[in-house]
């Protein structure tokens, strides 16, 4: 599952990246995460709020860190 | 504005209003929590050191408490609105009560400075006009609930609101007249080039604890990252307050040096601190004589233009187009700070 993390490198996406890493190796989903911190890309796909989050290139989530449970949510349904 | 209470809100609510009672007893026992912590230590008032020190245990708990509150309002406040809302809404408009919306609505939307450039190319895309855009982004960082909550509780409600009104002044104005310079071209080209989106916003039905439970988020967070700039602050403040002899300032920064409202803004443009930082110290400097035109225009050049967040706009701004942005910005406050000096 491709997951791309956005954000021009705050704080605030560096958790973002760490907590998704990390719920993904708590239930054994394979990702491949990109850290996307171009704001020419980020405007294009639409975010306005970083850290966002996008699954397989849609984005599901931006303007804060979001919580484990959010990112299970999201990892489940993508699989 | 519709409020989804579920029963499960009954008890934040429950919670919430224990917590306002609880805040505000002892917010009016600050006086006397101060006198004991007076009396129990070997310092008195009457010397220089002692004055500093009340100083610093009356305002340090009370601007903190104040903080929390404006703080924990806002975050709920804000969970009403997002960047996309707000799009949408200055989309659909034009003319100068757009840039009066933009100036206001940049108070209560979520912002974070790092996030200023998507916000700005996510407006001009969906057909924000470039001077609403301005409005927007001088309004949002200038007047923000840190900035209310340490005026509020180091000058009073009155300057609080002034500075509040003054601050959507100098957006709205800023953004007009910048509106009205036609300075489209000097928008980076790539920027330019993107495709044009649909500024539509989906309605979020959050439940009221949901949005309670994001006001708690944000105290966290901003109190979080603020408290030791405030302490700070209050700390320096709490010196000039002890040391620094009575109308010091005066010839300084006082009504009749004409050129103090100039040269408090080259100073304070390219200064970075956030209002944490620089209000308490701004307050010290009041009470030793400053005038507070030139302190407001002092304060608010500090926190409205700042060199990293010029760097971080040069990426979708042209330098002629930066250079107007702070000229005109500056210009504002300067304006401010003189009708202030020439009215009080």
């Amino acid at each position: 599952m491709k997951i791309q993390v956005l954000g021009s490198g705050c704080s605030k996406c560096e958790i973002t990246e760490r907590m998704v890493r990390e719920t993904a190796q708590r239930l054994a989903i394979p990702v491949e995460i990109e850290k996307v911190k171009d704001m020419q890309r980020i405007a294009a796909m639409g975010v306005m709020r970083t850290p966002a989050v996008a699954i397989e290139g849609k984005v599901v989530h931006s303007g804060r860190v979001p919580t484990a449970d959010e990112i299970g949510a999201w990892l489940g349904a993508a699989r | 504005m519709d409020m989804h209470i579920v029963p499960r809100d009954h008890r934040a609510l429950t919670l919430v209003a224990a917590a306002v009672v609880a805040w505000g007893v002892v917010y009016a026992s600050l006086g006397a929590f101060a006198d004991a912590v007076m009396r129990a230590s070997p310092f008195d008032r009457t010397t220089h050191f002692g004055d500093a020190v009340h100083f610093f245990v009356y305002e340090a708990p009370k601007v903190m408490l104040l903080l929390v509150l404006v703080v924990f309002t806002m975050g709920v406040v804000r969970s009403y609105f997002s960047p996309e809302r707000t799009r949408a809404i200055l989309a659909r408009r034009g003319g100068v009560l757009s840039n009066v919306l933009a100036a206001g609505l940049g108070i209560v939307t979520p912002f974070c400075s790092c996030s200023a450039v998507p916000l700005f190319i996510g407006f001009l895309t969906a057909g924000v006009p470039l001077g609403v855009t301005f409005s927007f982004l001088v309004s949002a960082p200038m007047v923000n609930e840190i900035a209310l909550a340490l005026l509020f509780g180091l000058f009073g409600w009155k300057i609080a609101l002034l500075y509040m009104g003054l601050g959507l002044s100098v957006a709205i104005a800023a953004g007009i007249v910048l509106g009205h310079l036609h300075m489209e071209r000097h928008v980076e080209d790539w920027v330019t080039a993107l495709p044009k989106t649909a500024a539509a916003a989906t309605p979020d039905e959050v439940p009221f604890g949901a949005r309670l439970a994001a006001g708690w988020q944000a105290v966290g967070e901003i109190v979080g990252k603020v408290w030791p700039w405030i302490l700070a602050g209050i700390a320096v403040g709490a010196g000039i307050h002890g040391y620094v002899p009575e109308d010091f300032m005066a010839g300084l920064m006082g009504k009749d040096a004409w050129w103090s409202v100039p040269a408090a803004v080259l100073i304070g443009v390219p200064m970075y601190s956030n209002a944490a930082g620089i209000i308490p110290v701004v307050e010290a400097l009041l009470a030793k004589g400053a005038a507070l035109g030139t302190v407001l225009a002092f304060m608010m050049s500090v926190i409205a233009l700042s060199l990293p967040e010029m760097i971080i706009l040069r990426k979708v701004l042209k330098p002629r187009l930066i250079a107007a942005f702070i000229g005109v910005v500056a210009s504002g406050i300067l304006l401010v700070g003189y009708v202030f000096n020439a009215v009080l």
